[in-house]
């Protein structure tokens, strides 16, 4: 490929000096500071107690934070799983159709986007509660007699996270499907491979990197959305993020809360590099 | 001969566009058979119908004197070896060539032996556990050619197979596909814009132009016999003179063109038809006088020596350039001279003119020097 000219206009550390002072003071400052102070002990009135202290990553290991931790996981893992049963199809239909359909399927991707994420997660619970539109409708065709209890329940929360999340699976598995070289699906065709024999064979094989891609991007967020839980969950369905949430809040013991988000970023590390480690391209998860 | 493939008024639309028009030619059994044309001239997109990519919009294909309109490229008896290669990228260099074979349940011992043999076929044994990005282009290329041959087709088709490579590497390609076609006896459809690789190689050879077949012929009926300006001009390298039949005796045609008189042989040809005449370089040849029948005559432009042969630009009055090639040794006029231009007339070919070459008939009346 030919090299663009480059553009002589501004020296690099004019050009660069923005962005790095962006991410030193918004990024790079915060995460020293929560490594720090994770470190730290906490007084009694809930300041910080300037002394090396190990105790933070020591309470995370009680039987009621793993059993958030699990549900944590379990929330995530579901949620990842119907991202890509339900994106699948969606992104391997776009890539295939014509420029129109792109446009419009990839709008329908986006401008819901355009809606403050809250705002269509009260939408949600206006759907769901027991006085909700889908209880309505249930009991005016007596299908049931009782509202169910479909709000602050685990379901609700994966409902919510799904739809928060989906996106973030659609776009690589779209990426990574109009990638796919047509010619190979001919070709296999050619040589005898029925169009399911083709699927499984060449496109899925293929596109993998698209799924692991989308299933990080749908993964970690799914750990830590804690509005979703709130809003979705009640108070039955606490996740990692709920629990940091709390610290830096509710309980105002920020050490222990940096300790958790911590660990939380040293998983997240853990699973990119498995993720390059299989193959992926780090490029392709849109974060660096 | 047997048909194998029978191409019947074939048509392709693409919404308005037009790519194969009411095409029409029978590929026989064990034949080497190329399409060559231009970009666009329709002969990727004939060979794609072959292979059941693309259905025809009209007419039908057979192969083997049966239809197969209706069957799906995994159920037609042919294979495909195509431009980009398109070897599976995550799959091993056995498992490319095995995978027909997996498709259709063949036992695992038999696959087995049958790559083994593909891989000594094309010199790439000890390369079973590579992956396709490991290989150079020319090794791609005959991973490709023994993934469709191990199939067994009846036809291959191969969509210019050695546009990628080299032409150190294509010269030598064409050679190997040459001798494994001799050697297997199955009929290989090639489509290809360069027209050496298609005199190279080809049992007969179908020009293209514009979605309409051209011309039907063996390398040599093509070279010295071309039916159209187009084929003419697109085959090898040739003058192509307009002239007016002015009268016929016997089976010698005078014409006029717009510089001097010249003679070609009949073929029904009538009086005043507009004709064009195509002659190969290396047919005209030089005289200081002028020689029966003929009064063309120019200005020697230049010489130019290459090696076994001398090429000669001699401009005519009129300003067109016309290319002579003589061997070397051969006397030649000296640059600047008057020169008169002849040739047998079993050497050159009068041709109709055609619908695209009417806008000639309107300037000639014009010029009006014919009478």
């Amino acid at each position: 490929m030919k090299a663009k000219k480059r553009f002589k206009g501004l020296p690099k550390i004019v050009t660069l000096a923005p962005v790095s002072i962006w991410l030193l003071l918004l990024i790079a400052i915060p995460l020293i500071y929560i490594l720090v102070i994770s470190f730290l002990g906490r007084n009694s009135n809930g300041s910080i107690r300037y002394s090396f202290a190990l105790e933070n990553y020591q309470k995370l290991i009680n039987a009621q934070y793993l059993k958030i931790y699990a549900q944590s996981l379990l929330i995530a893992f579901f949620t990842t799983i119907i991202s890509i049963l339900l994106s699948y199809p969606f992104a391997y239909h776009m890539a295939g159709g014509s420029k129109t359909k792109k446009v419009i399927m990839m709008l329908l991707v986006i401008v819901p986007f355009w809606t403050n994420s809250l705002i269509r997660l009260y939408g949600w619970k206006t759907i769901l509660g027991s006085e909700g539109i889908l209880n309505g409708l249930l009991m005016k065709t007596h299908l049931i007699q009782q509202p169910l209890q479909l709000l602050f329940t685990m379901p609700a929360v994966i409902l919510g996270m799904v739809y928060t999340l989906i996106p973030f699976m659609i776009l690589p598995l779209y990426a990574s499907v109009e990638k796919l070289d047509h010619s190979l699906l001919e070709a296999a065709s050619d040589l005898g491979a029925k169009r399911y024999h083709a699927f499984l064979q060449i496109t899925l094989p293929l596109t993998l990197p698209g799924i692991f891609a989308g299933s990080i991007m749908v993964f970690i967020p799914a750990l830590g959305y804690f509005f979703v839980s709130d809003l979705l969950g009640g108070g039955n369905n606490m996740l990692i993020g709920n629990l940091i949430k709390n610290q830096f809040n509710i309980s105002q013991n920020w050490p222990l809360g940096a300790a958790l988000s911590i660990v939380l970023i040293a998983v997240t590390i853990l699973l990119v590099k498995l993720y390059t480690k299989v193959g992926g391209n780090i490029d392709d998860l849109g974060v660096a | 001969m047997k048909p194998m493939v029978e191409i019947k008024n074939v048509n392709k639309k693409y919404g308005e566009n037009h790519v194969v028009k009411d095409m029409n030619f029978t590929i026989y059994d064990g034949e080497f058979l190329t399409m060559l044309g231009p970009s666009g001239c329709g002969k990727t997109t004939t060979l794609r119908m072959i292979a059941g990519f693309e259905e025809p919009t009209g007419g039908s294909i057979l192969v083997e004197g049966e239809s197969i309109e209706e069957k799906e490229p995994y159920d037609r008896n042919v294979n495909t070896v195509f431009q980009s290669y398109a070897l599976f990228p995550h799959k091993t260099i056995y498992d490319n060539i095995a995978f027909g074979l997996k498709m259709k349940k063949v036992k695992k011992p038999e696959i087995k032996e049958r790559v083994t043999e593909m891989l000594s076929m094309v010199q790439l044994e000890g390369f079973e556990k590579r992956m396709p990005s490991q290989l150079s282009g020319g090794q791609k290329q005959r991973v490709a050619i023994a993934r469709a041959l191990i199939n067994r087709p009846k036809v291959l088709l191969l969509d210019e197979p050695l546009g990628a490579l080299d032409l150190k590497l294509r010269k030598q390609m064409q050679i190997e596909l040459k001798r494994l076609q001799k050697k297997l006896g199955i009929t290989f459809v090639y489509v290809t814009h360069d027209q050496e690789e298609a005199l190279t190689m080809s049992d007969r050879i179908a020009i293209m132009n514009g979605g309409v077949l051209e011309q039907l012929g063996t390398p040599d009926d093509i070279y010295e016999h071309p039916k159209s300006k187009f084929v003419a001009d697109f085959i090898g390298e040739s003058n192509v003179l307009e002239a007016i039949v002015a009268s016929i005796e016997d089976e010698k045609l005078i014409l006029n063109t717009e510089t001097g008189k010249v003679i070609g042989k009949n073929a029904d040809f009538q009086k005043d038809e507009v004709v064009c005449i195509s002659v190969r370089p290396e047919k005209i040849r030089f005289s200081e006088t002028e020689v029966k029948g003929f009064s063309l005559a120019g200005v020697v432009k230049e010489h130019i020596y290459v090696g076994s042969f001398v090429k000669s630009i001699v401009v005519l009055p009129n300003g067109h350039e016309i290319k002579i090639n003589r061997l070397a040794g051969d006397s030649l006029p000296p640059v600047a001279s008057v020169t008169h231009l002849y040739w047998d007339i079993n050497q050159i070919t009068v041709m109709h003119s055609k619908e695209h070459q009417n806008y000639m008939l309107i300037q000639n009346i014009d010029l009006g020097g014919y009478q």
